[in-house]
Parts: structure tokens; sequence; C-alpha cells
């Protein structure tokens, strides 16, 4: 609410002008009973033909001010509402951007995705409904009352009992309905997954000949969202009947009691009139409020939404700035151990090793031991909980994040490539990377060869997420987009898993060869692809169990041996 | 759509409505009834208020009965609409759970050829989305359509009963306001066109930018997709500010237009009402007037809405019946045999089979195997190479082109689906597990199984020590596709649910490469122990199941180019040996 008001300041003129102009309309709206009261009780009354022809007049132009008002209202609501969202948007993009692997995994992307395009639609939505809608509703409904008072006080009391009940009817409908909506909603998605859980395990069904339970459960499912269907349909059964009786009774008063106030003298047959005519007014306006404040909650909780992730600090802190000293050492990590956030338990806990320059160091454990998470702290995508992460001899905190993770190039266990061509996206590597630099990063990669087959070559289009890519040649490409750059450490996240052995095998001499030689982080399952490293951790449980090369390992590490025999005894697989 | 195609559309959303069909009759009654009270009540209210004719000149006895009228009828309009409301809510949601509910069953006989040619997704959205659109569209549709007609139709009676040539100009002018809506309608449409391209442009590169978001830091790529993002961002909004305010002006036009058929009703009929003589009009007549002029463009513009509603119905009840018209599998034969577990003798025979998915491709051409119960076929071949072709025609998931295949010396075209696939267990790669705690997955194939069977299974398959671990053990409740189980956990699941049935035959297929090897080395040992003394076709990746199998079946790109045993093949020197290098020799 609070952000989106601020970014509503910036268009004060527009936030102004729009309601001012619906206001405006909807005084005029306000007149035109009166004018017809007057043309019943003077025009007709005295048989004044000249004042009933002026009268009109006065109708037609007030009909033609107020569509110049509305007009000029939507204008300045199109405009606010437009322009605050397109504001939003990108400051909500901007502050993503700035979002560190935690935050990012806190979020999540899917919902990052939801916070920038359908919440932000909903709340232009809404801000538009709230300047044009949301402001002329309730000033006809006061306004009408207020005039109903102009003409008669006595009557005008009917009003001031009617309004207060109409209102109970539609908001109270109206905010029943709306938890009830929710549940159906939520009960819908249930129908929804098991139809999907069907379609996806249609073979498991068939094989296990569970097509007629799969009927009955779904059928369960099927008949608890109808009921409550039902149920919420019901309650809305009722609000029209009942804003239908409350208003038309209240006419029905107001022709009773109009009719004392007629024969008293007090009342003209023409005010009745302008007083039934107020009174249908006030209904229709209150249904439109009830729809349009339906459309503004809606819209306040994407807003909150949006808030909420916008009130969340994006970014990390950096210590002083160190300045680097000439080591040998190219990353160390001393006693360092890593929460992720919200977990209880450790990832990483207590690693202390030291990887010296041009060094190949290889990382290996189970699923979920830690692998990922340790070489994610060199670049420092996620931040150490404990201890201290030190890369090319500074902390890693003491650097500028784009500096550190320049000199840093890293291969992520999901191959994923963008939009645009092979060029565009070996770029990414290093802007102003010439074709030589890019030739030389996928000869490397062993990726040349088939990108000297595509129709185009560097210029081959790659499409969202590089589908028109298999498996293997996309993780060779994000290994090529990573070489680009030449940087001074290079993490290979268990990214040659689609390769074939002999391809893995130029791969890793192609590495070894390469004329700047970088420290290399190379993690895998496989004890094979490690058997030439100056160094394997082993991880187990996110402790480091064992370090130290292929043969001192087998000796002296339990876990690397079992796993080194998982792969060798089940089947002398290589 | 065309013409015969609606119509025929239409008669199938109907052949629905038949169970309500004296519900939907009781409430289009009803909904006649509201339109005639609702357009009386202003001719009430005009006559009492010509009643009100000035200081001591009002009748109150004729106006108490004309009030006490008026009531009735409001009395009875509002319990009309509430009860057509309750009706329309149960014809409308029975409907769509009936709609839903067939279309489930259906499913469940398709073909698995129409389910694997089909996405997940657009299947649900028939289901789900297009059922729900039918029934709001179509229905709800016709009703109002039916309202809206007859409204506009009562009230031109109504307004020629009191006076025809204020009717003229009423009936003259109203069009004017549809005119001005489809006028701007049709303006705003490729404003709105645009709009959602470029949105859709926005989305794409959010999805990108957004959903590889660690990607794009790892690599510092801010600052560039930044500029792309402010690039479109910035189109966005001048094609948005357009399109909003050209289509928000509607309303005021029509209301415009409204307003000057009141001032001209006002007019005519103010001037009517000093003529005098048989022409004459009264106030309270002016006045009924008046609320009818409101009202009557409202009619209107429901019905133009209604049309595209009704237009989209259409489309979507046609989606939802083409898919419930898909033909079904052919069903079991009517003298199909019924094969109990004591007829088995484990023997599984491919005849002659020809099989193609598509007639352009023939995949299996003349497949002859013969395998005596507990032996071991191997089916091998590079990813994608359509292992799972053999499964399908094991199971019978699809219909062999030509030849047979036969269990226990039979024809299984001659037994029924259920008694043969009651034969075979089957472990998938794509481990599938319903939601539901993990016992009830276990006993999925054998629901009435006993508590030690069940713990008796999962720890054959090596499940139960994780099983133990889980929160609640095994009352966990696995939300869709087993949650936070990991890959090979799945998989021990899965082969514990085929423990738990022990059938004579198997399908399996082998590990995946996200199960890490020690898991994988459980798997394997669980897959040995079921396999004892069964005959078994596993999809192979591992040596060892490889070199062990009393056949190996080698594929390649759908069909089946080599089979032998190990030796036999590495001897013939083909496709096999080289493969064997490849993959084995590194």
């Amino acid at each position: 609410m609070k952000i989106y008001l601020r970014f509503l300041r910036e268009y004060p003129r527009e936030s102004v002008l729009a309601p001012l102009f619906k206001l405006l309309e909807a005084c005029f709206d306000l007149c035109v009973p009166l004018v017809v009261a007057a043309m019943i009780d003077r025009g007709i009354g005295t048989g004044d033909t000249g004042f009933l022809w002026k009268m009109t007049l006065l109708l037609v132009l007030l009909a033609f001010v107020g569509l110049a008002c509305s007009v000029t209202a939507q204008y300045f609501a199109s405009k606010a509402a437009v322009g605050t969202a397109t504001r939003l948007r990108r400051e909500l993009f901007a502050h993503m951007q700035a979002f560190t692997y935690a935050q990012t995994d806190r979020v999540g992307t899917a919902s990052m995705i939801t916070r920038m395009t359908s919440d932000i639609n909903q709340l232009q939505t809404g801000i538009n409904i709230t300047l044009r809608l949301l402001l002329r509703s309730p000033i006809i409904v006061f306004g009408a009352v207020a005039m109903a008072f102009t003409v008669s006080v006595r009557l005008a009391w009917i009003f001031v009992g009617v309004v207060p009940l109409l209102a109970l009817v539609v908001f109270g409908v109206m905010l029943g309905t709306i938890p009830l909506y929710r549940k159906v909603q939520s009960r819908l998605d249930r129908v929804t997954a098991a139809t999907r859980e069907n379609l996806n395990g249609a073979r498991v069904v068939r094989a296990f000949c569970k097509e007629d339970e799969e009927i009955r459960r779904f059928d369960g499912i099927n008949r608890a969202q109808t009921a409550l269907q039902e149920r919420t349909g019901r309650l809305s059964a009722l609000m029209n009947p009942l804003t239908y009786v409350l208003v038309n009774l209240a006419v029905l008063l107001i022709i009773r009691q109009g009719g004392f106030s007629v024969a008293a003298g007090t009342l003209t047959q023409g005010q009745v009139v302008a007083l039934v005519n107020y009174m249908a007014q006030i209904l229709v306006e209150l249904v439109k409020l009830a729809n349009s404040i339906f459309t503004v909650t809606k819209a306040v909780a994407c807003g909150k939404r949006i808030g909420a992730v916008l009130d969340m600090p994006a970014g990390q802190e950096r210590i002083a700035d160190e300045k680097p000293q000439r080591t040998g050492e190219a990353v160390s990590f001393e006693k360092v151990s890593l929460t992720y956030d919200g977990d209880s338990a450790p990832s990483l806990q207590d690693i202390t090793f030291t990887a010296l320059r041009g060094q190949t160091v290889g990382v290996i454990g189970g699923t979920g031991a830690g692998k990922s998470s340790l070489v994610q702290l060199i670049p420092r995508f996620y931040e150490a909980t404990e201890g201290s992460v030190r890369v090319l001899g500074a902390e890693v905190r003491s650097y500028e994040p784009a500096t550190l993770r320049g000199r840093i190039g890293i291969v992520p266990q999901k191959a994923e490539l963008f939009r645009g061509t092979i060029r565009s996206n070996l770029q990414w590597g290093r802007k102003d990377a010439d074709d030589a630099a890019l030739w030389q990063a996928l000869e490397d990669a062993q990726a040349a060869d088939f990108v000297r087959e595509k129709e185009g070559q560097l210029d081959a289009p790659v499409e969202q997420k590089g589908r028109n890519f298999s498996g293997g040649q996309r993780q060779r490409l994000t290994i090529a987009r990573a070489l680009v750059g030449q940087p001074e450490i290079l993490i290979l996240d268990d990214s040659a898993s689609a390769l074939d052995y002999a391809t893995d095998a130029r791969l890793r001499e192609a590495l070894r060869k390469l004329p700047y030689h970088p420290t290399i982080f190379l993690i895998s399952q496989r004890t094979a692809s490690l058997r030439a490293c100056d160094q394997i951790l082993v991880l187990e449980d996110g402790r480091l169990v064992g370090m130290g090369t292929h043969e001192t390992l087998l000796r002296d590490c339990a876990v690397y041996r079992e796993i080194h025999e998982s792969q060798y005894k089940g089947g002398e697989e290589a | 759509m065309k013409r015969t195609d609606s119509l025929a559309t239409l008669r199938k959303v109907l052949r629905y409505l038949k169970r309500y069909r004296l519900l939907f009759v009781l409430s289009l009654l009803l909904a006649a009834a509201i339109v005639v009270l609702t357009l009386y009540l202003p001719v009430i209210t005009g006559d009492a208020i010509d009643l009100l004719l000035g200081k001591d000149a009002v009748d109150f006895g004729a106006l108490a009965g004309l009030l006490l009228r008026g009531a009735i009828v409001i009395g009875l309009t509002a319990l009309a609409q509430w009860i057509m409301n309750i009706l329309n809510n149960r014809i409308t949601f029975g409907v769509v759970r009936q709609l839903r509910q067939d279309a489930f069953t259906h499913l469940q006989s398709l073909p698995l050829s129409y389910l694997d040619r089909h996405p997940v997704g657009d299947i649900v959205s028939r289901v789900i989305a297009d059922a729900e659109q039918v029934t709001d569209g179509l229905l709800m549709g016709f009703s109002q359509l039916f309202t809206g007609i007859l409204t506009i139709l009562g009230t031109l009676g109504f307004m020629l009963s009191m006076h025809p040539l204020i009717t003229l100009w009423v009936v003259l002018i109203t069009p004017l306001s549809l005119f001005v809506a489809s006028f701007i309608a049709k303006r705003t449409h490729t404003l709105f066109q645009k709009q959602s391209e470029i949105r859709a442009e926005q989305t794409a590169l959010v999805d990108e930018m957004i959903g590889s978001h660690k990607a794009v830091v790892a690599f510092s790529h801010e600052d560039e997709a930044m500029a792309s993002f402010d690039e479109v961002n910035e189109r966005l909004e001048g094609v948005a500010r357009k399109a909003t305010f050209f289509s928000s002006l509607t309303n005021p036009c029509t209301r415009f237009v409204n307003n000057l058929v009141y001032a001209g009703v006002a007019l005519s009929g103010a001037l009517l009402c000093l003529g005098g003589g048989t022409a004459a009009l009264t106030i309270g007549q002016l006045s009924c007037f008046l609320s009818y002029a409101n009202q009557y463009t409202k009619p209107f513009n429901e019905i133009s809405g209604v049309i595209t509603e009704l237009q989209n119905a259409m489309t979507c009840a046609g989606r939802i019946f083409e898919l419930m018209e898909e033909a079904p599998e052919t069903p079991d034969a009517a003298d199909a045999v019924t094969l109990s577990r004591d007829d088995l003798n484990g023997e599984v025979a491919f005849d002659h089979v020809d099989f193609s998915y598509t007639p352009e491709r023939e995949l299996i051409r003349d497949l002859n195997l013969h395998l005596r119960q507990g032996q071991r076929v191997a089916i091998v071949g590079p990813t994608g190479c359509g292992k799972t072709t053999l499964i399908n025609l094991l199971m019978r998931f699809y219909e062999v082109n030509g030849g047979s295949v036969q269990v226990s010396g039979r024809d299984i075209r001659t037994l029924t689906r259920h008694s043969l696939r009651g034969c075979y267990g089957m472990v998938l790669q794509e481990t599938w597990l319903s939601t539901g705690t993990v016992r009830e997955n276990i006993a999925f194939g054998r629901p009435d199984a006993s508590e030690a069977e069940i713990v008796a299974a999962a720890k054959a398959a090596h499940a139960d020590s994780f099983i133990r671990r889980l929160p609640q053990g095994y009352d966990t409740v696995l939300e869709e596709d087993g949650g936070a189980l990991s890959q090979g956990q799945k998989q021990l699941l899965c082969i514990a649910r085929v423990f738990l049935c022990l059938p004579p035959m198997l399908i399996l297929d082998e590990a995946t490469s996200s199960i890490d090897t020690r898991t994988e080395l459980k798997i394997q040992n669980a897959f040995a122990k079921l396999m004892q003394g069964r005959t078994s076709f596993v999809v192979a990746h591992r040596l060892s199941t490889i070199r062990e199998a009393d056949l190996i079946l080698v594929m390649k790109d759908g069909s089946i180019i080599e089979q032998g045993n190990h030796k036999a093949l590495l001897a013939q020197n083909g496709f096999y040996a080289e493969l064997y290098r490849k993959q084995f020799e590194g």
C-alpha cells in the first residue's frame, strides 16, 4: 500500500485531477433529477413550453459537460496508473537484479516472476479503478442523500435509513463470499492437481489396474468442490433480491410519505419524482462500488506482495577494501560453515583447505553432501555463516562483487543459455571478446565442431534456455562461456555429466593445457573424472571427510573408497 | 467454428442439461416472470405518483391499494430472483461437475498413444478451464441472452402500450450507444493486441532474466539485463497508456448517449403532458418512461457481451467434447480370458511383431523372441532410442500392427488388460508417486496389504530405513510428485510398491545419473533381489546387468538393430561393440 502511494506521488497532478474531474461529473449527474423535477413542476405545471426547451438544453449541456469531465478524468487516471505501474516494474526489476542467491532462494524465482507480471498488472488495474470509480460511487451515494435533504428534509430520512442497510447487504454478502471463493479456488486447485497427477502417472495407474479407483478418488474431490461452490452460491444468490427489495420498498415509502407532504402542500409531484430517481441512482452506484472494491482488494493484496519483495534488503555488505596480496594461494577456506536461510542444520561445517594457483581441485560426495554449496562460496554467491573465505589474496567480502566474479568463471550444474545467438551468449563471459577469442573458447570446451556445423556459426540463434541444443551441447556452450573470460579460477559444477567419456576426457585434457593456467574446481560424482586432480576434497553430510590425491584417498578415506568401489565393483564401469 | 459444428456442440451441451431440464425450464419461466414484474413496477409507481396531484388532492385510498400492489410485486420479484439464482447455481455447478467427471473417466480409457501425443497441460486445461467456461458462458450466457431479449421486448411492449411516439424516439436513438460502444471496441482492439504482444515480450524477458537470475549474477550481467528491460518497459508504457485510456472511454460515451435519450424523453414527454387529449401523458407515465429510458440500453450492452462469451464458450465446448469423443482403447474382447497367476508359466514371446507409431516410420519389423521363465532381457541403446517402445507393447499400452505378443502361450489380445498388466511389475525411470501417505503408496497395487507386509516390502527395497527417518514415518504425506523426497528415495518407494505385489514378470528401468552412486547400489541390490526367478525386461545402463542378460536387444532410433548375448554381439563387431567400447572403455 505504502509502496504504490510513493509512486503515485510522482504523479501528483494526475492523481488529484482524475478524482476531481470524476467528482465534477458526479455533481452534474446529481443535478439531472432536479432539472427533471423543475420541468415537471414549473414547465408542465405552468404550461411554460419555453422553460421546458431551456431545461432540455440544460440536460444536453449537462450530458456534454459530464462527458468532457469524465474523459479528462479517464485520461489522467490511465496516465497515473500506467505510469506508476511502469516505474514500479522498473524498480522491482532493478531490486531483484541486486538479489543475492540467498535472497533469490527465499523469494523463489516463480514468485519473483509473478510479482513482476500479473501482480503489477493487477495493481495497475486497481489504481485505475480507484482513481476512476472508487471515488465516483461514494460521491454519488452521499451526494444523492444530500440532494434528497435539499428537496425534502422529512423524506431524506428514508435515505439515511436505507443507505446503511443497502451497504450492509452489499458489503456483507461480498465480505462473506470472498473467503469462500478463495476456498472454492483452492478446492479447484485440488481438482486440477488430481487431473494432472493422473495424467502424469497414466502408465503406472494402468500397470497397477487402478483406473476405477482413480475415478472414485476424482469423484470425491470433484464433489467436494461442487458442494462448496453451491454453498458459496447460496450466499451470493441473496445479493440481487435483497438490494432490489430494499431499494424498491424505499421508493414505495417515499411515495407514501411524499403523498402526505404533497397533500399538506409542502412537496410537489416533480420533487417526488426527483427523490425516486435519486434512490435508483444509489442502487446502481452501490453495486458498482462493491465490484470495484473487489478489484481493489485484490490489487491491494498484490501491492502488499510486491511491497514485501521491495522491502527485502538486496545486495551484500562489503567490508573495507583489502588490497589483495600476491600469494600463491588461489582459494583458502578457514573453518567455514554455511547454514542456508530457514534450514536448521548446516549444509557445510568446519571446512578448511587451501587451493594453490594453477591446481586442479576435485570435489566429490553423495547427493546433498554440500559440493555445490562449497564452490558457490568462492564467488560469494552465498555468505559463509562462519569462518572466512579468501580468494586470490583477499577476503571475499572485501571485493566489489563484479570484480570478484569477473575473475572467476563458473559453469553451473544446470546448463542454461539465453535467447540470442551463440555469440551473444558467449559474450556474457567477456563483453568485448572478439571472434578469435570466442572460437578458442569453443575449441577448448570441445564445442567448436558442432558450432561450425550450425548455420550462421557464431550467429546461430539460441532459443530461450537453449532449448534448440541438446543437453551435451548446452553444457559445452556454458563451459565455453566461462572460458571466454579467461578466468583465474574456473569452477565446473558437475558440468560434464551429459558428455560421453571420450569427450569428457578430451575436455579435461584441454583444460589442463589452458595457457593462463586457471585454478580449476571440478565437481563430479565419479572418481574416474577426478583421478588426475592435484587434490580431491571428499564431502559427506557437509563435512570434509577426506582430502588428498586419488591414491592417498583410496588408501586412507573410507568414504572415497566406498564411492569408488560402488562405481567399479558393480559393473567395472569406468 | 462452422454453424453445423456449433449446432452439434450445442446439442451435446443440451444432453448434459437433460438431467436438469425441469429446473432449467423453471429457471427460464422465472426469468420471464422477473422481467415482466420488474417492468411492471415502474408502472405502479408511475400510477401512484399520478395520484399526488397537489395540496389536498391526494387520493390516499387508491394510493394505499397501489402501494400494496407494489409491495406484492417487489416481494414476488425478489423471491423469483432468489429461486432462479439457486436453480442456476445448481444447474451450472452440476453440469460442470458431470462434464469433468465424464472427461476424467474417459481419460482412463483413452489409449496411451493419445496421452503421449498431447501435453498434460493441454488436457488439464480442457478438463478444468474449458469445462468451467462452457457452463459459465453457455448456460449463463443463454440465460442472460434470454433475459436480455425478453427485457427489450417487454420494455418495448410496455412503452408502446403507454405511448407509441416516445417509444419511437427511444427506439431510434438507443442503437447509437451500441454503435459508439462497438466503434470504441474496434479501435481499442488493435491497441490491446499490441499491448499483449509487448507484455508477452516483457514476460519472456523477465522469465529469462529472473528465472535464470543466478546465471545473471554469476556473469555480472545485471546492467545489460536492466537496459533491455527498460527498453521494453518504456514501449509498454506508451501502448498501455493509450489502450487503457481508449478502452475506458466506452462507459462515459454510452452514458452520454443514454443521457441524450433521457433528455429527449423528458422533453417530448413533458410536451405531451401539456398537450392534453388522447395523446396526452400523465406525469406518472413520464416518470415511468424516464426509468425505462434509463434501463433500456443495459440489456443491449449485456447482449453484446454475452455474444462474445457465447462464441468463446462454444470453442471451449468444442475442445472438451473433442477430448471426450476421442476413441477409447479397443475394449477387452467379449470372451477375453482373465489370466490367473496359476496359469502363468513366465513365458513371453514376440511372434513376428511389426510395430510403428506413425505409418511413415516403421520401427519394429518381424521381431521374434521367446523367453522362458526366469530369463532376462537387457534393452540397450543411446538415450532417446525408443527403449520404452517394448514396454509399451508388453503392457499393451500400444497395440502391435502385425504379429502378436504372447504370455504363457496366449495372444495378449485374448486376455483382459487388467489380468495381463497384473502379471507385470513395473519400475520406470520417471518415478511417479500418488498424493497420499508413504504407506498408501507402497500399498498402491494391493490396498488390502497388512502392515507387516508393507514393512517387509519396504525392507526388501532398502526403503525402510529412510522411511523411518521421515517426520511421520510411514504416515508421512507425500505431496504431488513425491514432494521432498530425493529422486533415489522415490525410486526405492516405487520398487517397494512392486515388491508388495511380487508379480511373476518384471519391467525395470535402471537408475538415472541424478542418483548418487551409493543409493544406486541399493537400488541395484533391490532390483537383483526382485529379478530372481522372474522373467524380466530391463532397460539397462550397467555393464553387469547387460553381461548377465540372457538376451540383449540393441536399439537405435526406435528400432531393434541387433540381438544376441554379450559375447555374440561383441563378436559381431557391430553397433553394440562400438557402443560398448565408447561407454565402458573410456
